[in-house]
């Protein structure tokens, strides 16, 4: 009986501890929320679809790029598959938080990873680099109002989004672009990252002009990613690659 | 339901994939291979540039200076300051060059 309300408590507690960590997140990403519904309604979603695409695909940049690409005559596939496309990071994410959660019911996996964002990602690995174990009370905790307010701030854009006067004047159809730069930037830490973002700039450029829209997203990407794997891996790959790090070893499914 | 709908249907499956799959998947192997890794490492980066570099192309003054200004600030400054310079840039370098 004690240890059973010993456990409920630690429990809520953890889940408040992951609750404040997820705060300051839900109030950096409210702005680019909000913008999302406010583009996407222009771009000709309808309100109820904004909220479905929040709430289902609950990935900033993708839903950026797959507005982006509604807006345009781009058969169906060619934009799911630059919505994977540009999510396919996750993978990593998962390898490395999987590690971490082997602890987990396969339920809570299941729905663990659905919430898997870049920010959540950053905290799990925080968390388990100081030593700790990554609790799924901790871990709902953060994701709640991350996720709560993503739905509610991309609701909001998109009711309000119609009572923006004059969008020329205001930038709106060029606001995309800018944010796109911005997150190309915050990969500029990445080994090879100038090289790759000129080697898909260029490419992207030709195809655009030569091959036609949307075909530069898929070509300009491919030339970047080609370009990182045929490079000389740092020796520091080649290290892990052949003497794996001690808790990578060992790994079961 | 419309096109619309199924897209984003699509979107969150093969989204829910990559978060819940990297795990089924890359815990199979031993190690990745340091240009696989170097590949993956390169999407993000590589797939938001295409939709960057074509909208130069058919820019403005505003819209080039918007971008440098944006790019500028990311090296001191985080995302949300990059965006709300690169915007106020916009928006000035619309009321002047239309």
């Amino acid at each position: 009986m004690s240890v059973q309300s010993y456990t409920e408590t630690s429990a809520a507690s953890d889940y408040w501890r992951g609750f404040r960590l997820g705060v300051p997140v839900m109030v950096a990403s409210a702005p680019f929320g909000v913008l999302f519904g406010a583009l996407a309604v222009q771009n000709g979603l309808s309100v109820w679809e904004v909220v479905f695409m929040s709430a289902t695909i609950y990935a900033g940049a993708s839903q950026m790029v797959g507005i982006d690409l509604f807006g345009q005559t781009i058969a169906p596939w060619v934009i799911v598959l630059s919505i994977v496309a540009v999510n396919f990071r996750h993978v990593l994410y998962s390898a490395a938080v999987g590690r971490r959660i082997g602890h987990w019911t396969s339920w809570q996996r299941l729905v663990g990873f659905f919430f898997l964002v870049d920010p959540q990602y950053a905290e799990a690995e925080r968390q388990g680099e100081q030593g700790g174990t990554i609790g799924f009370s901790w871990y709902m905790g953060m994701a709640t109002p991350i996720y709560v307010m993503w739905v509610v701030d991309s609701w909001v854009g998109a009711s309000f989004s119609r009572l923006l006067p004059d969008t020329h004047a205001l930038g709106i159809d060029f606001l995309l672009p800018i944010y796109f730069l911005g997150l190309v930037m915050g990969f500029r830490k990445r080994p090879l990252w100038l090289p790759i973002v000129l080697a898909s700039s260029a490419a992207s450029i030709l195809a655009y002009l030569y091959v036609g829209s949307p075909w530069h997203v898929s070509i300009g990407a491919a030339a970047g990613v080609a370009l990182a794997a045929m490079m000389p891996p740092t020796q520091e790959a080649i290290a892990d690659y052949q003497d794996p790090p001690a808790e990578d070893a060992g790994e079961e499914v | 339901m419309s096109t619309t709908f199924w897209i984003i249907v699509a979107g969150a499956v093969f989204t829910y994939l990559t978060r819940a799959g990297g795990h089924l998947v890359l815990s199979r192997f031993e190690h990745v291979h340091p240009r696989v890794e170097a590949g993956l490492n390169a999407v993000p980066a590589a797939v938001l540039t295409t939709l960057v570099a074509p909208a130069v192309l058919t820019a403005g003054p505003a819209e080039i200076l918007a971008l440098v200004a944006a790019a500028l600030i990311a090296l001191r400054g985080g995302m949300m300051s990059l965006f709300l310079g690169g915007t106020a840039v916009l928006i000035v370098g619309r009321h002047f060059f239309g």
